[in-house]
Order: structure tokens, then sequence, then C-alpha cells
């Protein structure tokens, strides 16, 4: 649910929490993704970084510089402007993925557990795109909203102490990616053969917050020659 | 760049790092960095580097080095005893090493975390804009890892001081940590232990790390009908975390988002006192309003620029203006 105006709470002495409504909710985040793109394309003076959550979005900032008086009347003065501003249309990222074998060693768990064939889950997993609520816990790790509920499966009852970059994984009602090697606890379908994450890039990661990601299925043959491909 | 030390023992844990890694904090990349910010400052300041530059961040005990080409060396923070050729040698000062000398860093005599800095800087790819080692993300510093025995260590340019600096009035870390927070961001779901938190005293867990100093003491106890977390929300370094168990977490720099709930956050200019807190420490927190803290942050940057002052003089010129040592 979105609030009316946001409520603005410290986070100790240099980061200022903006929260935007309460719970998991596309409105709610979609709007926390709009606020946050608009600071960032112009950081006021003192502000060291912009942080967006699913709900929330905390402005880290200097002491000596600013102070939270001053952002939260810059904060609410974007609030006002946006309505006459046409928000960035958020970007599909399309990501092949291998889908169960070694690269998706879960699959059969989430099948099994619905009454699905592999195919099934495979269908229904690339059927929609998913935009992405947050990104956090690991470096590039993205949270996906949107699951189809014959897709609903609970974490490991034990997590993984090393899940493979590029795994993608489902937990509860989430879809998401690891775009670094991790320990984690998701239910692992598949995996891309994409660089998710390569810190000699300019833009390192290949999707940010706000953005939609839709999955499509591709074979070992085509994953090995994506592989090879992005890595030269 | 000047291949200057060969790792002969890596000592329990010793990390590259440096002010931090702030660009990424939004794509799920935690800050990393020294987690005593002014230890490292006045290490970097000693050998003659800017802010930016890279030290070795030693745990406990540092690490056994076999120096390879002439440099300046500060060791700053934890009290380590530490020595070339077998003779013991300052912390908070800096000393000139050569080519065959063996630099032993040993125990901290108080605090916990030391750094190491050397002129230049400790030379290793900059990565997402830093290279301090990340550890959960294996990213930075040295592949991600702490130093190993056998790694070589390179330094950035840099010219070697004309004469050796110190600091005149290092701190001094007790038993007993004293830190000052500002209560929130979900102090409303502790609204009747809030008193009992400032007034508690904590003691630190072996079961620390660079995301978080784990602490002891009287279950915090959350108000009936709070929710035991919250959808997860940016998390920085000070946040003080109470887990369901009622057992308060101090995070750190390894950590960018959580769902759990925060009861008070520990101010940054005190970061530094919960860096150097061993295990068995005795932890209490202070409350104090957000004027008060910014208030503290101002005085701490007046505090630094004066200490910038005094390590630009040579160590004969302190000893003419009679300062303490």
């Amino acid at each position: 649910m979105l609030y009316e105006t946001p409520r603005f709470r410290f986070s100790g002495d240099r980061g200022l929490l903006i929260e935007y409504g309460e719970g998991v909710d596309l409105s709610v985040n979609e709007k926390v993704h709009r606020m946050t793109a608009l600071l960032q394309r112009a950081l006021p003076d003192g502000v060291e970084a912009v942080i967006p959550g699913y709900c929330s979005m905390c402005i880290l900032y200097d002491p000596c510089r600013t102070g939270p008086a001053a952002l939260e009347r810059h904060v609410l003065g974007l609030e006002n402007a946006q309505d006459r501003r046409e928000a960035a249309p958020a970007r599909t990222v399309r990501i092949p993925v291998c889908y169960g074998g070694e690269f998706g060693p879960d699959i059969g768990f989430v099948a099994a557990g619905h009454g699905l064939s592999e195919e099934e889950v495979i269908l229904l997993h690339t059927e929609r795109s998913y935009p992405i609520y947050a990104i956090g816990f690991a470096p590039g790790f993205c949270y996906l909203g949107g699951l189809d509920e014959r897709l609903h499966t609970p974490r490991l009852e034990t997590p993984r102490t090393r899940v493979p970059a590029g795994s993608i994984g489902i937990a509860d009602d989430q879809t998401g990616a690891y775009a670094l090697e991790t320990p984690g606890g998701w239910r692992i379908i598949g995996r891309t053969p994409l660089r998710l994450f390569v810190p000699e890039r300019p833009d390192p990661f290949l999707y940010r917050a706000g953005d939609r990601i839709r999955f499509s299925p591709i074979s070992q043959e085509k994953f090995d020659a994506i592989a090879v491909g992005d890595q030269a | 760049m000047t291949t200057v030390f060969a790792v002969i023992a890596p000592g329990p844990l010793t990390t590259v790092q440096d002010a931090g890694r702030g660009r990424f904090l939004h794509m799920g990349v935690p800050l990393s960095g020294a987690l005593d910010p002014f230890a490292c400052r006045v290490a970097n300041r000693l050998v003659g580097n800017s802010d930016e530059a890279a030290v070795l961040e030693m745990t406990f005990a540092g690490p056994h080095l076999r120096v390879l080409d002439e440099v300046d060396l500060a060791v700053t923070g934890a009290d380590m005893v530490w020595s070339v050729n077998g003779v013991s040698a300052p912390c908070w000062r800096t000393v000139r090493v050569g080519r065959g000398d063996v630099v032993r860093v040993g125990q901290a005599r108080s605090g916990c975390r030391g750094y190491l800095a050397v002129t230049g800087g400790v030379d290793v790819p900059v990565v997402l804009g830093s290279r301090s080692t990340c550890l959960s993300g294996r990213l930075g510093g040295i592949e991600g890892r702490p130093l190993r025995k056998g790694d070589r260590i390179a330094r950035g340019a840099g010219e070697l001081l004309k004469r050796a600096r110190r600091l005149p009035d290092p701190p001094v870390y007790g038993r007993t940590v004293r830190l000052r927070a500002v209560p929130g961001p979900q102090d409303e779901c502790f609204q009747g232990s809030l008193n009992l938190f400032f007034e508690a005293v904590f003691q630190v867990t072996p079961r620390s790390d660079r995301m978080g100093c784990r602490l002891n003491g009287p279950v915090v106890q959350r108000e009936e009908g709070a929710p035991q977390g919250i959808v997860s929300e940016p998390s920085l370094p000070g946040n003080v975390q109470v887990p369901p168990d009622g057992r308060p977490i101090v995070l750190l720099v390894e950590q960018t988002m959580g769902g759990y709930t925060k009861i008070a956050t520990v101010i940054s200019p005190d970061l530094s006192r919960i860096a150097q807190a061993r295990p068995g420490d005795t932890v209490r927190f202070d409350r104090v309003t957000i004027e008060e803290a910014h208030a503290v942050c101002r005085e701490a940057a007046r505090r630094l620029a004066g200490i910038d002052a005094l390590l630009a003089l040579p160590v004969s010129c302190l000893e003419r203006l009679g300062l303490p040592f």
C-alpha cells in the first residue's frame, strides 16, 4: 500500500530512510525505483549514495555537508515535480537459461511438488517477465516478483555453501539470479551462460533494480556457444 | 609499480582495505573498506599517502613479510607488537625498511585491528571503484581473499619521506567500549526495552566478523505484537539489528540489505571503537539525538584536520614543541 506522503526515519547520523509504503507491493516498489532514479540523476550536494529497497530507499549523506532537513525538502520537491515528468520506461533484460540437469539440480523437486513435468516448469517460468524488486544479499543478486503460484517452492532446509554464478533459483513466491558464486538456499532450476556481473565493464551488471527480466529456455549446446562468446 | 613484500606468514586474517566501495551499494555490493577508518587514515597520512590508498588490515595479529625494496611503513590501530629484523618497532610512527629486512607483526596487546600502510599504498587492481577486499563477495584485494603465504605485495607510486613522522597522541583501547547511538530506524518495535538497551552491559562474542559484531547480554525484548522482521530495507554500518532471539548485532561493512528490525544505530565517528573491540570486551550504548550526533561528526572532522597538520610535522619538530608522545 502506497503512503500518501513518504515517511522519513533516521538510520544513524549518515542515513535517511524514506518509506513509500508497506509490504512487497509492485506500485510501492515502482515508486521507490522512480524516486531512486530521479535522485541518482542529479545527486544533491553531500549525498554519497542512494540505495533502493522493497518499499523504502536510503540516502547516505555526509553530515558535514548536508542534513536530514535539507534532504527531506529536496525529496518532497522531487515528489511534487515528478508528476510532470515522464518516468523512464523500464527496460526488459532477456536472459537465456539452460534449465534442469547439472545446471538446475532442484527442478525435479519443484516439478514434483506441484505435479508438473520439468517442461511445464520451464514453460511457466519463461512465459512472463518479472520486475526486479531489489538487489542485495550478495553483489548483483536480484529479487524478482510475480512468480506463477504453481511454482512457489520453499527454500532448501540447509543452504548450499556454493551456488555457481548465473544460477536461477526459486524461494517461496520469488525467483532470482545469482550474479556471483556465493552460498545460497534457493531452489536452483537452471543457469544462464551470460556473465551477469563483469567488474571490468563500465556498467558491471546486466540489470538494475526497477528493470524487468524475461528468461528464455536454451539447450546445452546453445549454453556452451553463448558461454564461449560471452567470455571473449 | 614495485613489488615490496613477499608474505612469509599471513597472520590470522589480513586483508587489503581502503576507504570503502560506495559506488555500487544499490547493486548489493557491500561497502567493505577498513573497519577502523580513523586508524586507516592516520596510517596513510603517516607515510604520505592520500585517503584513497589501500593498507593491510590485520586482525588480532599481523603477517611476517620479507621486504623486497626500500620503503616507509606505519602500523596503527591495535597496539601490535612488531619488529624489523627482530628489533622492536613503534606503532603510530613511520619506520624505513630496506631490501632483505624481515618485518614481523605479532599479537595485539590492546585493540583488535591493526593497519599497515606502505609508501604509495598497497597496489591491487581497482574493482568497482575500490581496492578493498569484500570477503563475502570474493571481490577486490588479492583475488577477493585474505593474504596467503607466498603472496607478493606491490605498492603504488609515492615518494619516500624526508623525515620520520609520528602521531603525538594515539588512541588507547580499553576493554570497555562506549558507543554513542541514535535510536531507530525501528525503535518503536522496542519502546518498552529502549531504556534497558541503553543501560545494559553487553559483551562482544567470538562470533563477530567484518559483517557484524555480535553481542551477548540481556535479551532485548520487542513490543507485544511488534513484527519479528521487516520487508528487507537498506542497512548501513552501525545499525544495531535485533534478530528474534533478542541478541543485538552491530552491523559493520559487509552487508547492504536486511530484514531484521534495528533498535538503534551507532554514530559514524564511533565505528572505529567497535572495530577495536575484542571478544569478551564490554560494550555500552549511550543515547544521543541526531543533532548531537551531527555535532560530534563536525567536531571529529575538525580534529582530523588538526591531526593532519600535526602529521605533516617531522618528529624532531614535535619533540621541540613538547607535545605528548
